[in-house]
């Protein structure tokens, strides 16, 4: 096949195995960025076009345009350009650029909200079809029992995927390109044929029917790229078109589905395969490849949905999480790192710093130096980048896996996730010690109990804390359980799961937040002397806390060990839930920023954090708890296990810029011995920041004077000026560590 | 953590402070371990509350040396401040005892008032600070003498201990051809020369102490001064290296 001229066979041209022809075809770079070139006059065009729509979009309040007439997927628009002379690779949501679209079949209450957010009302016609017709929000509406509607209405459970997409599924959009939707439709037909020999159980009918529908949308997926003049029923036969047919694959999974996360994979070292050969061929020039990935990178920030604002209070920033991940180690010891792991960081420079795609680098000791310090210098010149620990999850993905949304990994093709946002586990300390009673309303949500009062005693308060952490466990899978089946049901991702193996091996989520205010609460009552405050009702609303207590964040294995002890038990009852089809339970200490929504609606806990005020961001130490400096904060996180907490385990980290050394030369090695020396002590997650904070001070009050001023929040990044007033408030609460 | 064997002698002495993440005194990120005590007396100094004995906290070798094994992960070595970690001669031997046993590269802070050939040749790398290059000028600055720091610097010479050379930059003071041309030539062997700009944001502990500050008046050399210097030093060394 010409398309696959001058590669080397292997496994991947007898079945679908993407990692094969990459394992067998790539080749790793160990050099440094000096053959990087600067962007085409045509994509520096292209780019103050875009540039130029976004900030009119910030001037309309945050949303440009919004069609209210259609719903969308892949077929319901006729193709849009930003400027078609100058683009190279093509494809938008709607005919627009930044034009909005409907998608109601997570929920029509959420669709009809965010138009109305953003002053739009939404059509006749839309509210006429859905008329009759379930949602996914509707299904899960009529299963839930009183007690998940309780918990989830006083916020123990937030942020759950039953009004919205799940998202935190990565179709494999590199099958697009390698294979052509003729060959990927003859496999999904191989397999809907073995699904019809045995009994025509439950699963077996389900799973028919899923293949089915993953048929009908591979074929839909060809019309809409012909509709932009490309053929994708064969495979990729350039690099511009490797780059574009991946890029047709995750356009239209965004035009089919309204996830919250919708990542893109592990595409860079893939796409370099295809770079590599047209190099050597004489057909393009390092000026071109470049173009080629600016190009992509643009498509992908352009990526937008159409959301309600208590989502955006949950996911603050308007973000996508179109997670590319870069780098990594092969399992053959040879570094997956590529020349396009450099060209795709380097358009944080060709096009300037943003918070879209969520570049990810999967970090490893072994990674080539050269790597590692154009990484840090990323990160010193732009904190647009997050770092994971490829030493700890290689072993159990393989290396081939990719992070959705912040901190999730999987096997790209061969696993998905049922996304479950997070429990509140402070919260649930604070239900405990009230006897299952709401400490805000005083409302019996839990089961009952006598309530603790008086001088709390240590022993008292965990056996009674892991009792109703028990229980929450039950409900929380059981939650998630009608949720997900209700999602495969009226909102199933067809396309996304077409690039997926039809077996494919399902994660179920769990995420807890507020780790560090019960490590701090159960060390303030252990270490030092609490006692509670209740109302006229008996209700405990305060704690008296007095004497120093050892506190999360300072490297206090006293004090450490309980969010270790806590975490694990957590992870150890979830466990005894059957899932829906069988999924594996995994667990993420993430908020991505509901740390503050959470804070709102959680009592004064007893570690002396006041009622309303912000949890820190996912697994971090409470603000201003961290005395002992930097290092000492990321030993304390670099404790908890990710053997438990198989979802990820998120640690934002700022730093003033002298903190790394005086020059750029030094600030760049001193980063790299923080981030190795970080995951060398088992540490999974590092967002990193680098910034004065004075900086950060003066955009909060004049956001407008730093339109594109990007920083990483929780597993992905912002522009600082769109978030809000209270999400920018707790980031300057954030410890910036500044000992020099 | 058993860095000592329970029948060996704890060595005990006083620490000032402890910073995890030092970027400014040796190579990479550092721990770095101020000691308490100095018997010079410059009238610069930024660490003035560093200076009497007996000052700061009393820890024994052992727990200083496992601090700093605390950060290792992150840090590529251990440098001893201060004061004079050298004043400190028998507790400074022993931590970087402790840290050489651990295969932890030390870095030894010194302005070489004591003369200590144990010290020198258990450290990684001295980084020796010469105040001024002019016998005369330096006791007028530090109010000691001289011949232990070129003392120190003759054993690390001969011993081929690695050492860097260190002075600061004070305008009218130190920044001077005869000075510079003097500390090229004193500084042949050493990995590295470090011109460090003077500055005065030690002032405020002075006054915190009731002392009157010696140097009130004297401006912190900037930048244009420091490019001057280091281009001049620069020169000298270079001339030095081609004879």
């Amino acid at each position: 096949m010409n398309e696959w001229r001058n590669f080397k066979e292997g496994s991947w041209t007898e079945q679908i195995d993407v990692r094969d022809f990459i394992q067998k075809n790539y080749t790793p770079y160990e050099g440094d960025e000096s053959f990087l070139a600067d962007a085409t006059p045509r994509t520096k065009a292209l780019n103050d076009k875009i540039e130029d729509l976004f900030r009119q979009e910030r001037e309309k309040g945050g949303v440009l345009d919004v069609d209210t007439e259609r719903v969308s997927s892949l077929l319901s628009y006729a193709p849009g350009y930003v400027d078609k002379d100058n683009e190279i690779i093509f494809g938008l949501q709607t005919d627009a650029p930044l034009k909005r679209t409907v998608n109601p079949f997570g929920g029509m209450r959420m669709a009809k909200q965010a138009c109305e957010a953003y002053g739009y009302t939404l059509g006749d016609k839309i509210k006429a079809n859905f008329e009759y017709k379930t949602t996914h929000n509707d299904g899960v509406f009529r299963v839930y029992t009183d007690e998940m509607r309780a918990l989830r209405k006083y916020g123990i459970l937030t942020g759950l995927p039953d009004a919205y997409g799940r998202g935190r599924i990565i179709g494999d959009y590199r099958r697009v390109a390698l294979y052509g939707t003729d060959r990927l439709i003859a496999e999904k037909k191989k397999d809907f044929q073995a699904l019809a020999v045995g009994d025509m159980t439950e699963d077996v009918i389900r799973l028919r029917e899923d293949v089915f529908r993953q048929i009908d949308f591979l074929g839909k997926l060809a019309q809409m790229a012909a509709a932009y003049g490309d053929d994708i029923t064969k495979p990729a036969s350039s690099a511009r078109e490797a780059a574009q047919w991946v890029y047709y694959g995750y356009l239209g999974a965004i035009k089919e589905q309204n996830g919250a996360a919708m990542s893109i994979g592990r595409t860079s070292t893939f796409i370099d395969i295809y770079i590599e050969r047209d190099l050597k061929e004489g057909a393009i020039t390092e000026s071109q490849a470049q173009e080629i990935m600016d190009q992509l990178v643009m498509k992908l920030r352009l990526g937008k949905q159409l959301r309600t604002p208590e989502y955006n209070e949950l996911f603050a920033g308007d973000p996508t999480w179109v997670t590319e991940s870069i780098g990594g180690m092969g399992q053959d010891k040879r570094p997956l790192v590529t020349k396009n792991s450099f060209r795709i960081l380097h358009t944080l420079y060709t096009l300037g710093t943003s918070p879209e795609p969520n570049l990810t680098v999967l970090w490893s000791k072994k990674l080539p130096e050269n790597f590692k310090t154009y990484c840090a210098k990323v990160s010193v010149q732009t904190s647009s980048i997050q770092y994971e620990n490829d030493d700890v999850m290689r072993p159990l993905y393989g290396d081939d896996y990719g992070i959705a949304c912040c901190v999730s990994a999987m096997k790209i093709g061969k696993q998905m996730q049922f996304f479950g946002a997070r429990c509140n586990l402070a919260k649930l300390l604070l239900l405990s010690i009230n006897g299952g009673r709401d400490e805000v309303s005083g409302v019996q949500i839990g089961p009952k109990s006598e309530p603790m009062t008086g001088k709390l005693d240590y022993d008292a308060v965990l056996k009674r804390y892991l009792e109703y952490m028990q229980w929450l466990s039950r409900t929380y899978v059981n939650t998630m359980n009608i949720i997900h089946y209700m999602h495969d049901k009226y909102a199933y991702e067809k396309l996304q799961m077409a690039l997926h193996d039809t077996n494919v091996e399902r994660l179920m989520a769990f995420g807890a937040a507020g780790i560090s205010v019960v490590a701090d609460s159960l060390s303030a009552i252990k270490y030092g002397k609490v006692t509670t405050v209740t109302d006229d009702t008996g209700l405990v609303v305060d704690y008296k806390t007095e004497g120093e207590y050892p506190k999360y964040g300072n490297d206090d294995d006293r004090v450490d060990s309980i969010a270790e002890l806590v975490v694990n038990e957590f992870s150890r009852m979830l466990k005894k839930t059957k899932t829906y089809r069988g999924a594996k339970h995994t667990l993420s200490l993430l908020t991505i920023t509901s740390n503050v929504v959470y804070g709102k609606k959680t009592g004064a806990t007893p570690c002396g954090r006041k009622a309303g005020e912000p949890f820190a961001p996912g697994a971090n130490p409470l603000h201003n708890r961290e005395h002992s400096g930097a290092l000492a904060s990321l030993s304390s996180v670099s404790k908890l296990s990710y053997k438990s907490c198989r979802d990820g385990i998120s640690n934002t980290f700022g730093m003033v810029p002298n903190m790394l050394g005086n020059t750029l030369e030094d600030r760049k090695h001193n980063l790299v011995s923080i981030i190795d020396g970080y995951f060398k002590k088992g540490g999974h997650h590092l967002n990193v920041n680098v910034y004065d904070k004075s900086v950060l001070l003066d955009a909060h009050e004049h956001p407008e004077k730093y339109p594109n001023l990007t920083i990483r929040v929780s597993g992905y990044a912002v522009r600082f000026g769109v978030l809000s007033r209270k999400h920018r408030e707790e980031v300057l609460k954030r410890t910036f560590f500044e000992q020099v | 953590m058993t860095l000592k064997q329970a029948t060996e002698k704890e060595v005990y002495g006083y620490v000032h402070s402890f910073e995890p993440v030092g970027t400014h005194d040796g190579p990479g990120l550092r721990s770095v371990v101020f000691l308490s005590g100095c018997p010079m007396r410059c009238k610069y100094c930024h660490n003035p509350d560093a200076l009497s004995f007996g000052g700061g906290e009393r820890k024994s070798a052992s727990q200083v040396a496992e601090r700093c094994l605390k950060d290792r992960a992150f840090t590529s070595g251990v440098t001893l401040s201060g004061g004079e970690p050298l004043a400190q001669g028998e507790f400074t031997r022993e931590i970087l005892r402790l840290l050489r046993k651990k295969r932890v590269h030390t870095a030894l802070d010194t302005a070489g008032s004591v003369y200590d050939e144990a010290a020198l040749e258990l450290a990684g790398l001295v980084i020796l600070d010469i105040k001024h290059t002019d016998e005369r000028e330096f006791e007028k600055l530090c109010g000691y003498k001289m011949d232990n720091t070129l003392k120190t610097l003759q054993f690390l010479k001969r011993k081929k201990i690695p050492f860097w050379i260190r002075q600061v930059i004070v305008p009218n003071i130190t920044d001077g051809s005869e000075n510079l041309k003097a500390l090229a030539s004193l500084s042949s062997g050493a990995e590295k020369v470090e011109l460090l700009p003077y500055h005065t944001m030690g002032v405020h502990k002075w006054e915190k102490l009731n002392m009157p500050y010696p140097l009130a008046g004297v401006k912190a050399a900037d930048g244009e001064l420091m490019q001057k210097c280091n281009a001049e030093l620069k020169e000298y060394i270079n001339g030095i290296e081609r004879a």
